[in-house]
């Protein structure tokens, strides 16, 4: 049983409020991400806001983020995520929670 | 001129909630921020409420808060790959005047607080970050700086109530960055279905409800579990692992969850139910032996800041919402006494708590999620070989029942080794007892 998941639909449902080019979270070095063995980023980010690109690094769009936190916590011992909370107001918008 | 107030909560979830709403109840002048659009627009619960603490905070809690279903039946499930074995405790005792359990949608319950804080006096103020704390000369937090422009704020004392994240503070040097072994991550949906179908699906009538917490397959021998609860008009289902195992998996979180919902023993519960919002959250897991410094000269941490957080009975909201009422006793005494909010003075709090079943629950389980994390056999043989057994015993065929037991033993054998099976059950036992 294989299930494809397209996580842009679960994204869809939710409520944004989105900050335009001013993303919280920023790839401090791409040369980082190249030497990363892993990319864990890239699996563990519950909204999909990290892939593996062409250049073997990694591409970062914060729109679908949920703020969980989990790249920072995961990319910590490279320190290679800067991760702040959108200014007030901004970023996801649970109705439900 | 920089406005100042007795105390600023930061956050308005269950712990700052509890904090500002007993501040204000007092009379003194609190100021709430909150990041979120609204309050608990970025609040995530699965969710379970229990009544004990929230009616010491607001006696008759009942009368309007909107809570979802009162809990009659709790079920325990370890699933396998196309199966479930487990327990169910239903009693018609539960539905009394006074329920101990709720299921409940979070936003809904976030709202109805923060209008209770706002009646009681306590100025709340959203769609504000704040970014730091501000220090005086001497080390001491003396207020905050926020995202808004001259947003510099002063109070004598600042309820750190941020959440799990708590960068506040990592920023200032009083909390290390989580250990992923420490935090788990947990996704979750609520969907949406007509309430006659929750009704026949789960043996419910008016707003009695169940709930399911989940372990086995489903998290793929990674140390996790997940769950499925009836909300009057909505399902609410969710998995979460430990961060540490997710790093070193394949298999995304939300791709667990889409799986989650389409094991056969769940796709029929939630069958025909339309999906509205998608959430994640992370979990404080790492039990007692991660709580941090919980105060110091003019600060005070709660909640999931704090790491308070009872993994092994999934309590999270219960505690958060005692250590925000506790601290607040504590600056209300303080005050009342016209001592200074220094850190020997706040060392009540942390006082108030290790008397309290907060530190009490938490210290009982320091080694549980140790031994978790490093067994993972909890996790990945014993769903499969529990649920094979049981389908050996309860197929009727021409195998005597002498032999039957002697297969299911082997198969536990093979899978554990004697001496592993006795060493799982000291360390469990060891762990919780």
């Amino acid at each position: 049983m294989s299930i494809v998941v397209k996580i842009e639909e679960k994204l869809y449902q939710n409520r944004y409020i989105v900050d335009e080019s001013r993303p919280h979270i920023r790839i401090r070095s791409e040369a980082e991400c190249k030497s990363c063995t892993s990319q864990a980023c890239t699996v563990c980010c519950p909204a999909a806001c990290y892939s593996k690109n062409e250049a073997g690094t990694v591409t970062l769009v914060t729109d679908g983020c949920l703020e969980c936190g989990t790249c920072r916590v995961i990319c910590q011992d490279k320190e290679n995520i800067q991760w702040d909370y959108p200014r007030g107001g901004y970023g996801i918008s649970y109705k439900f929670g | 001129m920089v406005e100042k107030f007795d105390a600023i909560v930061i956050g308005a979830g269950p712990s700052g909630n509890a904090a500002a709403y007993t501040l204000a109840k007092q009379g003194l002048s609190v100021l709430q921020l909150e990041r979120g659009e609204y309050p608990g627009a970025k609040n995530v619960q699965g969710g379970i409420m229990y009544a004990a603490e929230l009616e010491k905070i607001i006696p008759d809690f009942r009368d309007d808060c909107p809570t979802e279903r009162h809990i009659i039946e709790q079920r325990i499930w370890l699933l396998g790959d196309d199966n479930y074995i487990g327990t169910n405790y239903r009693s018609d005792a539960f539905n009394t005047e006074t329920p101990n359990r709720y299921t409940i949608i979070r936003a809904n319950i976030d709202k109805w607080f923060s209008e209770k804080i706002r009646a009681a006096g306590g100025l709340q103020i959203c769609e504000t970050t704040v970014t730091e704390l501000i220090h005086d000369a001497a080390g001491k937090v003396i207020g905050v700086r926020t995202d808004r422009e001259g947003g510099e704020i002063h109070a004598d004392v600042v309820i750190m109530a941020d959440g799990v994240n708590a960068l506040l503070a990592k920023r200032s040097g009083y909390q290390k960055e989580l250990a992923p072994e420490n935090v788990a991550l947990a996704v979750k949906e609520i969907l949406f279905i007509d309430p006659e179908l929750i009704q026949q699906r789960f043996g419910l009538k008016g707003d009695e409800g169940v709930v399911i917490e989940i372990m086995g397959k489903v998290t793929k021998g990674m140390v996790g579990t997940a769950f499925l609860y009836t909300n009057k008009e909505s399902l609410t289902i969710g998995i979460g692992c430990l961060i540490s195992d997710f790093k070193q998996g394949s298999v995304p979180p939300y791709k667990m969850l889409e799986d989650l919902k389409n094991h056969p023993v769940i796709k029929p519960l939630i069958e025909g139910a339309e999906m509205k919002e998608y959430a994640a959250h992370m979990i404080p897991e790492g039990g007692y032996k991660a709580v941090p410094q919980l105060y110091g000269d003019g600060w005070m941490v709660v909640g999931d800041a704090a790491h308070f957080n009872n993994a092994a009975h999934r309590e999270g909201s219960n505690l958060a919402m005692a250590s925000g009422r506790m601290a607040a006793e504590t600056v209300i005494e303080l005050k009342t006494a016209g001592k200074p909010f220094s850190a020997a003075n706040l060392a009540a709090y942390k006082a108030r708590l290790d008397d309290s079943f907060v530190m009490k629950d938490l210290k009982k389980y320091r080694n549980l999620p140790g031994i978790m994390h490093e067994n993972k056999q909890f996790f990945g043989a014993y769903p499969d070989t529990l649920t094979a057994a049981a389908h050996n015993w309860f197929t009727v065929d021409s195998v005597d029942k002498r032999t039957k037991e002697k297969e299911i033993m082997k198969s536990f054998v093979k899978k554990r080794s004697v001496l592993g099976l006795v060493g799982d059950a000291i360390k469990l036992v060891r762990a919780v007892r």
